[in-house]
């Protein structure tokens, strides 16, 4: 029954958000300072766990397909499809939960302990506009950043798998080109959107509805990093059903 | 001013607020006093417009404030001004970007009218120097300073104040109560004070009312809570020796 109401007042809070916005000079300004925040500054870990995964695949991959019948380039075809399909949009994004999320949380979870929240209320601002619009905008330049981690990622593995002296760099540009479907790329780019509306608003939520003082703090972002990641997975499994089965 | 009608909260079983009545007039400082659980911060809520009450009404200025639409509601809280108990100053702007706050989210004021205004606010909070710091930068006593500096920005018909005198040294406590006071008077605006300072009951107390389990036990002025015969009240704020005695001495004063 609690999670019931807890989905409910999620709906409620989303509904509430795109009421009464705040002026456009103000949010304007909100906007740019969250996709610093929430974008540019995460480019640095995106980009990190990109590489090194994209490396790690192709060698797994590789160290897999040791019969000499099968050709080479399928390493650079396995790593595309991981990376492009699954980890760029949706392990950088359960990274992102951790990271954005517990932010937006900590953030916004502090702005209620210390009454910053009342305040705005008592002076008539809507601060759930204030507060989580800009960072839902400021997150629909998440694809960008998924673009960067795609071929960050196969970067990664064409550096690993040609130095590691797994396949040439001929084997790895044909199997990267081998059997491309488009609708790919826009799958992954539909999950991405989705997913980066989820790290927006969950942590939001678990922040903005927070009760208590600093340790509740502390508690509200690890349970929003959990709820995000676990909302991040099933709505992963329904979308790959839907756009791909 | 303000006019309590017989209001009413609950949360669960907890039945806070049992009918409370009062009235908060123009120019005066109003205190709510109170023991910790009788209902005070919860009463300064349901004044706010933080809580809705279950039963009653609440009137400012004759308008009651249930029959307003939600648009309304925000624009009646554009008229009201709070000082709260931890100021909630927002960490990421500096003094001066908060006391401007107000006025860039709800007027057209050009950007050098809007610095002329809190040029003004904060020189009359004697902060004219702090415009550059950041909360974090300032004492407690100076960004309650603040925090009265941006609860007026907009000229608010009603300031509220919940405990502004908490975690300030006595003499700065004193400075407080008197910015309130003459802020009041000198913007006709109708004041009420949350607080558990008995130096603010006997200093700025033009209306004192005295909660006891969600009800209200005494109202009155500074010189009449000398003279009441509440047990409650007595037992409340005459608590210390050092208010006993004052009050002993006022008495013998007078007759």
């Amino acid at each position: 029954m609690n999670y019931l109401t807890q989905i409910g007042s999620y709906f409620i809070m989303l509904r509430e958000i795109f009421k009464k916005p705040t002026r456009w000079r103000i949010m304007r300004t909100l906007i740019l300072k969250e996709i610093d925040e929430l974008i540019y500054g995460s480019l640095g870990i995106i980009i990190f766990i990109s590489f090194f995964i994209g490396a790690v695949v192709t060698i797994q991959t590789a160290l897999n397909l040791n019969n000499p019948i099968i050709p080479k380039n399928l390493i650079a075809f396995a790593t595309r499809q991981s990376v492009i399909l699954e980890f760029a949009p949706t392990f950088v994004s359960i990274i992102m939960a951790g990271k954005v999320g517990s932010y937006i949380t900590s953030s916004i979870g502090t702005m209620r302990v210390t009454e910053q929240i009342d305040a705005l209320e008592v002076m008539g601002v809507n601060s759930l506009n204030y507060l989580i619009f800009p960072k839902i905008i400021a997150m629909l330049f998440y694809p960008f950043a998924i673009a960067i981690s795609m071929y960050v990622g196969i970067f990664g593995g064409w550096l690993a798998g040609v130095f590691g002296g797994f396949l040439t760099s001929a084997d790895f540009v044909s199997g990267l080109t081998l059997d491309f479907i488009p609708f790919h790329i826009a799958y992954a780019f539909i999950k991405t959107l989705l997913f980066a509306f989820l790290i927006a608003t969950v942590p939001s939520f678990h922040g903005y509805y927070m009760r208590g003082g600093a340790l509740e703090v502390g508690k509200a972002s690890t349970t929003a990093f959990v709820w995000t990641s676990v909302v991040i997975i099933i709505l992963n499994y329904i979308l790959t059903q839907l756009l791909l089965g | 001013m303000i006019e309590v009608r017989d209001i009413h909260k609950s949360f669960g079983d907890a039945h806070v607020l049992k009918g409370l009545s009062t009235v908060f007039e123009n120019g005066k400082t109003n205190l709510i006093i109170g023991q910790s659980g009788s209902g005070k911060t919860v009463f300064l809520k349901c004044l706010l417009g933080l809580f809705t009450p279950e039963g009653g009404d609440i009137c400012y200025d004759n308008k009651s404030y249930s029959k307003l639409t939600s648009d309304e509601k925000r624009d009646l809280r554009q008229e009201m001004g709070m000082v709260f108990q931890g100021s909630a100053l927002f960490d990421s702007m500096t003094v001066a970007g908060n006391v401007q706050f107000p006025l860039e989210m709800f007027t057209k004021q050009s950007k050098s009218e809007m610095q002329d205004r809190v040029d003004a606010v904060l020189k009359r909070v004697n902060l004219i120097d702090a415009h550059h710091k950041f909360p974090s930068e300032i004492s407690g006593g100076m960004q309650k300073r603040v925090a009265i500096a941006r609860a007026i920005v907009m000229n608010p018909k009603y300031l509220f104040c919940d405990e502004p005198n908490s975690g300030l040294d006595p003499k700065t406590a004193i400075l407080i109560d008197d910015l309130i006071k003459e802020i009041t008077e000198e913007y006709d605006i109708t004041t009420v004070i949350n607080t558990h300072d008995m130096n603010s009951v006997m200093q700025i107390g033009e209306k004192i009312l005295f909660l006891k389990d969600g009800l209200k036990e005494w109202e009155g002025t500074k010189h009449e809570i000398f003279k009441t015969d509440n047990e409650a009240v007595t037992g409340f704020v005459y608590s210390s020796e050092l208010f006993k005695k004052v009050r002993q001495m006022y008495i013998e004063e007078r007759n």
